[in-house]
């Protein structure tokens, strides 16, 4: 098992803390004039993406956490779980709903996706900056509700609901960034 | 942008200091940066190389020095009076926002000077360049009860652990340290944030931390040790100077145990200070500058890489 020193803790760094994986997003070493210093560390839980904040001893020990990110495509869902193929080696995973929380409502199929692996197993899937779905869903014509900003509630044929503008209509390809969850273009044919 | 502005300030301000100094009759001096003992403090890691041809056979070891202070006590010890020193000192593993491995110190002692009397040409020399109301004393306990710990030196390391748990500071509830450390821990986690827009010295820090101060003459618990601390940053530390010889001893032999208790590097004694102390150093005061974070907070900054022409990211 690996181990670091506070010495060697850098942002991005994933360690092992209380027995979850984690990544250091924040890391300073304080120091009174003379005595003990400290490192004040801020880490962000990767299976509960909570941001937890620590105190070591300068010179003390972590765990590393075996944590790495894979290109993978995804394939199809089965019961609570959604697989994924390794584009080169063909292995194929399945990463359940905690993983997908964030991705699921993008994906239809044969999209790559980043996956986070701790100890081999998925932890986070995270979609394609943008996928291109269709509207299955939105009301007619000009005449939505223009309360919010000017646009309309649309369903996609993933489920997921997004804001568009009012001149898009029901089964057309609209281009979502899903880092916001907002509509970025129509896709025209 | 152009290096010159920075280069400027920087030439400005150490032309400043050596103005200071003239004016108040206090020599520069300069003493080697390379010597074969170093400073034990267990939380100071010197860095080393070795050479040929000293007088040992073989290579022999040398350390380049934390801080100029025990060739300018020797210097002190023969006769030289007032000195200052500004120049480079060196700290292996100090890498931070406000830490940087390589930084410039100014050093200087006063004989027959008081810790107060030091603390008032501190406060003289830094108005000069950090535009500052009037500087506040607190002693350490003063500051631990403004942090909610009375009585600081009868309350054990347990109950400053628990203090801190019930302050929701970070990880109180998981460290295992020994009182000196949970000290240290309130220091740099509740009083420098309480302070961090103030300006104030910290005086009379506990006698288990003293380093090369004495012992206070009216209190046991604590030793004539200050530091100026502004917007939370630590910029000076100064002593009353420790100048018995044998106590000097006994704190560096502890300072060598606690090294070897951590699997520290095992340092050799500075045999030369010792027998400049037992020789007789002046009743004096002394007290160190971190010349860049005085500069960082005169320009303003926030990191000491802003203030050097070549922080330790560049070398």
């Amino acid at each position: 098992m690996a181990i670091v020193s506070t010495s060697e803790f850098r942002n991005g760094l994933k360690v092992m803390i209380d027995g979850d994986p984690c990544t250091i997003v924040d890391n300073e070493m304080v120091k009174p004039g003379k005595g003990q210093a400290f490192n004040r560390v801020k880490l962000k839980a990767l299976l509960t993406g909570r941001t937890l904040e620590r105190t070591f001893k300068s010179g003390e020990s972590l765990e590393r956490a075996d944590v790495h990110e894979e290109e993978y495509q995804y394939s199809y869902s089965e019961g609570d779980l959604y697989y994924f193929m390794h584009p080169e080696s063909f292995e194929q995973i399945g990463a359940d709903e905690a993983a997908m929380s964030e991705a699921k409502q993008w994906l239809k199929g044969q999209e790559m996706c980043l996956v986070t692996l701790w100890n081999g197993n998925p932890i986070s899937v995270t979609a394609p900056n943008f996928v291109e779905l269709e509207i299955t869903e939105t009301d007619p014509g000009l005449r939505g509700d223009t309360s919010g900003g000017g646009g309309k509630p649309a369903t996609l044929e993933t489920g997921a609901v997004v804001r568009v503008p009012l001149f898009v209509s029901e089964n057309e390809m609209i281009r979502v960034d899903t880092r916001t969850g907002e509509y970025a273009s129509r896709v025209k044919d | 942008m152009s290096i010159a502005p920075l280069l400027q300030e920087r030439a400005t301000f150490m032309r400043a200091i050596r103005t200071f100094f003239a004016e108040r009759e206090v020599m520069e001096v300069e003493t080697p940066l390379l010597s074969t003992t170093a400073n034990s403090d267990p939380h100071v890691d010197p860095f080393s190389t070795t050479t040929q041809g000293r007088d040992a056979e073989g290579p022999e070891k040398l350390y380049l020095h934390t801080s100029p202070e025990f060739f300018m006590k020797r210097l002190l010890a023969e006769g030289s009076g007032p000195i200052f020193q500004l120049g480079p000192v060196f700290r292996a593993g100090e890498i931070g926002p406000i830490h940087n491995p390589e930084f410039t110190m100014l050093e200087w002692y006063r004989p027959d000077f008081s810790m107060e009397q030091l603390m008032d040409e501190v406060e003289d020399l830094v108005t000069n360049f950090v535009d500052l109301p009037s500087i506040e004393r607190l002693t350490i306990a003063e500051a631990f009860e403004q942090v909610g710990v009375e009585n600081l030196y009868d309350t054990s390391a347990q109950q400053l652990q628990a203090i801190a748990v019930e302050m929701g500071l970070p990880s109180a509830d998981e460290l295992d340290l020994d009182w000196d450390s949970w000290v240290d821990y309130f220091i740099v986690l509740a009083i420098q944030p309480r302070f961090a827009h103030a300006a104030l010295f910290l005086t009379h820090y506990p006698a288990s931390q003293a380093a090369l101060a004495r012992i206070s003459p009216d209190n046991p618990n604590v030793a004539e040790r200050f530091e100026l601390v502004l917007n939370g940053i630590e910029i000076a530390n100064g002593f009353h100077e420790l100048t018995d010889a044998t106590e000097q001893r006994k704190r560096f032999q502890k300072e060598l145990d606690q090294r070897a208790e951590e699997g520290l590097e095992a340092l050799p004694m500075d045999e030369h200070l010792l027998a400049a102390l037992e020789k007789g150093l002046p009743d004096c005061s002394g007290v160190a500058i971190g010349v860049d974070r005085l500069m960082m907070l005169s320009m303003g900054k926030e990191q000491l890489s802003e203030v050097m022409p070549f922080p330790i990211q560049s070398v």
